[in-house]
């Protein structure tokens, strides 16, 4: 992280994170700061909304107004946040267990409705925070604390979901592909409707250690040749979906402003 | 904060490291490792001012020199 943004834009009381040695974290978190200044946005008018996990904790460490909602609810409360201030720059960071599984509903929904606010899910494939629980996106036959054989069950593709569900911008990055990611979160900043950016970051504590890569530099090796550019079997990563719809936000405002017409 | 030498085009800020090895796992010139669970620039002359290591450090502590990054 560039020493003036660190200093711009983070509450330095409240460094060091908590974030265990290794986790991608805080690499995930420095991308979206970079983001955020290299943005047109109003730095004044961004609001951050986290939800309850490793990932969640991201917002007490930004110099931004933020909440720390409960669990599953960080869209929801984003949803208020951006009907009621319609000129705010809403930023919601999240995690996949706290996003696709606690909070899956409200994400589907926040989808269909298109509404603009910037969902950042840092995907680690497990509750951290938690215990190590298996999570929707947990790999099949990994291990985790809840599967000690190995996970049975399939995972959400967060992508694939998103963009079926409605979202206008859908994209996937990873912390070991640093500056692609921070355009990819440039991007969602850009797109006025419902923007998600999947992130791949490694949790070598509580997902490594069961599955014989504990070593932080491991994790990231894997990250790196696990996911391509192109269509070629691997994770992809890029943009998949970047369109123009109808807001949610903007559409009610105009039914507001339209009401003399409409009622009789 | 950090050490911001004149000479070194990196500066680091111990304190805040964890030691998880991921800077001097990817440094292409070995100019960082670790010591006693921390993170020490070894041979400041070989950094070429890549700056991978202020990039994926997790925990924010190493940071390129404001003479190189200018
Ligand atoms: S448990 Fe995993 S995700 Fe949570 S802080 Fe530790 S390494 Fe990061
Ligand atoms: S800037 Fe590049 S060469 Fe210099 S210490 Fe960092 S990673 Fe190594
Ligand atoms: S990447 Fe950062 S936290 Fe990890 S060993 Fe290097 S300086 Fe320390």
């Amino acid at each position: 992280m560039r020493i003036e943004l660190l200093n711009k834009y983070f509450k330095m009381d409240q460094l060091p994170h908590i974030w265990c040695p290794g986790c991608g974290n805080g690499i995930a978190l420095g991308a979206a700061v970079e983001a955020i200044d290299n943005s047109t946005m109003d730095k004044d008018k961004i609001c951050i909304v986290s939800g309850i996990g490793c990932s969640s904790r991201a917002s007490g460490y930004l110099n931004f107004d933020s909440l720390h909602t409960t669990h599953g609810r960080a869209i929801a409360f984003a949803t208020g946040i951006k009907l009621a201030n319609p000129e705010l720059n809403v930023i919601v960071i999240t995690g996949d267990g706290d996003c696709t599984a606690i909070g899956g509903n409200h994400l589907i929904h926040g989808c269909r409705r298109n509404i603009d606010i910037n969902v950042l899910v840092f995907n680690n494939n497990i509750y951290g925070m938690t215990g190590g629980q298996y999570s929707p996106t947990t790999p099949r036959n990994a291990r985790t604390s809840t599967s000690r054989q190995g996970t049975v069950e399939r995972q959400f593709d967060i992508c694939k979901l998103s963009e079926n569900a409605g979202a206008t911008y859908v994209a996937r990055g990873t912390v070991f592909h640093y500056k692609h990611l921070i355009g990819l979160i440039e991007g969602a900043f850009k797109n006025k409707g419902f923007s998600i950016v999947e992130i791949l970051t490694p949790c070598p504590i509580q997902f490594g250690r069961r599955n014989k890569t504990p070593e932080p530099a491991d994790m990231m090796r894997l990250l790196k040749n696990s996911t391509s550019f192109s269509d070629d079997g691997k994770t992809k990563i890029g943009v998949f979906r970047d369109e123009k719809e109808p807001e949610f936000v903007s559409e009610y405002i105009k039914l507001l402003s339209n009401e003399g017409d409409i009622s009789v | 904060m950090g050490e911001m030498g004149e000479s070194k085009p990196i500066a680091i800020h111990r304190d805040w490291c964890k030691g998880c090895g991921l800077c001097s796992a990817f440094c292409p010139r070995g100019v960082l490792v670790l010591n006693l669970g921390k993170v020490e620039i070894q041979n400041s002359e070989n950094c070429i001012g890549c700056g991978l290591c202020e990039r994926i450090c997790p925990d924010y502590v190493i940071y390129l020199g404001r003479d190189i990054y200018g």
